[in-house]
């Protein structure tokens, strides 16, 4: 599978996650995808930590403004509608509970569904941005990322061997070969994506999960 | 009427090697460039930078580092400046991190009068470690105290005389809560206009906390 391939089967499984009328924030990478995917006639709002709520499509090279970015620091569009406000508020707004979902990369996610997504192996820790405000603040968190890492070991592991960036556990994490839900006790695999088998799955896994598969939706 | 218009040469004389400095932006997107290109020529030295980032390799404030002239940095993310690695590794530069809403926060804090607040953002991470912890209502919360600097240098759109300030789109980030929080307020804006051409329901920054205004493309 070449790798905008497994991007894009992330991306298009977590725009199912998406409600009408939500509130999102988009962390940087496969989630920046996932607006490119959201079904017909689906209504969100995006937020970007910078100070801005109707954050639009990518302009083409010669509409771009330089005062109007997103947290990637890429230039954006503003949709109609939009508001723009000042670092301070828009993490008020993070923390406050006023963001109804948001979509994040991860290094590892552990059996109890928490991740560590900010400090990189073997590099000097130098870069927190705004990743564990947003994942104590958001009412939800989605975890998308490639099953495995570049050498093929596990990224869901029993503990992470990584530093945590925060204490509690996100509520979906998606790959390109599975989707589990968060439940009290647990990962729960509840769907098997791009013809992934549940031996398959076991076999990259590192955590324990509990199994219970529902119709996938797509992939 | 007080006229706060001055040259970058008159206002950027007033801060002192060994001050504590508020530098406005997210990326180079509301830095203050010009400021910093004048504090560069200057020479002020062994400075704390109170910053998002420390600008890019050879830009914005990426150029004091190279300069040597940044003793210490607090702020959310250097990793998109891989110098500010090179000099951590060479112990060349102190780094304080904090998550980027307890940052805005702390900021807000600081330019309040709040003598510091309680946030869930890095509780139960490497991130707290030394500083207080305490449950409340049944979650943990980190004790982050606030933050001040001898001078704020801010990027804002237009200015009247005064010192009024509007700001464009997301150029606003962090510098409006960082023209609260410094005891000498230097403004950086594109345009001069006189008092009453501002509409008062725009203006996001008021006078009383700007003391200098600096144009850009004046000399």
């Amino acid at each position: 599978m070449s790798d905008m391939d497994f991007k894009a089967i992330i991306a298009a499984r977590a725009a199912l996650e998406l409600q009408d009328g939500d509130i999102v924030n988009l962390g940087v990478g496969i989630p920046t995808l996932v607006v490119n995917y959201l079904p017909e006639g689906r209504e969100v709002f995006m937020h970007t930590e910078n100070g801005l709520l109707g954050v639009g499509p990518t302009p083409a090279p010669d509409h771009v403004d330089p005062d109007l970015i997103n947290a990637s620091k890429l230039p954006v569009t503003q949709t109609v509608g939009c508001s723009f406000f000042a670092s301070d508020e828009s993490f008020a707004m993070i923390r406050g509970g006023h963001i109804d979902v948001t979509i994040l990369g991860a290094l590892q996610v552990d059996t109890r569904g928490r991740v560590a997504n900010w400090s990189v192996p073997g590099k000097p820790i130098l870069g927190v941005g705004g990743a564990m405000d947003l994942l104590i603040g958001a009412k939800r968190v989605i975890v998308t990322m490639s099953h495995t890492d570049r050498n093929g070991n596990p990224k869901i592991v029993e503990e992470c061997t990584l530093p945590l960036t925060a204490d509690r556990n996100v509520n979906v994490v998606i790959t390109d070969l599975a989707v589990f839900k968060v439940e009290p006790q647990g990962l729960v695999l509840t769907e098997l994506l791009s013809g992934a088998t549940l031996d398959e799955v076991t076999a990259k896994t590192g955590a324990r999960f509990d199994v219970k598969l529902v119709e996938t939706t797509t992939g | 009427m007080r006229n706060k218009v001055v040259t970058k040469e008159e206002a950027v004389s007033q801060i002192r090697s060994g001050s504590a400095i508020m530098v406005g932006g997210f990326g180079q997107v509301g830095t203050p460039l010009l400021l910093i290109d004048e504090l560069l020529r200057q020479g002020q030295r062994d400075l704390t930078i109170i910053s998002n980032n420390v600008g890019e390799p050879g830009r914005g404030l990426g150029l004091l580092l190279e300069h040597g002239r940044i003793r210490k940095a607090i702020g959310s993310y250097f990793t998109s400046n891989p110098v500010v690695g090179q000099h951590y590794l060479r112990g060349e530069i102190e780094v304080q991190l904090i998550p980027q809403g307890s940052f805005s926060e702390a900021i807000r804090a600081g330019g309040a009068g709040i003598g510091g607040f309680y946030t869930r953002a890095s509780a139960g991470t490497t991130l707290a470690e030394g500083k207080e912890q305490k449950v409340i209502n049944g979650q943990l919360y980190v004790l982050e105290y606030p933050l001040v600097a001898d001078v704020s240098l801010i990027r804002a759109y237009r200015a009247d005389t005064l010192g009024n300030l509007t700001y464009r789109k997301t150029a606003r980030n962090f510098n409006p809560v960082m023209a609260t929080a410094g005891k000498l307020v230097i403004a950086e804006v594109d345009e001069v206009v006189s008092p009453g051409d501002l509409d008062p329901e725009s203006i996001v920054t008021p006078h009383l906390y700007v003391d200098f205004v600096v144009q850009r493309g004046m000399m």
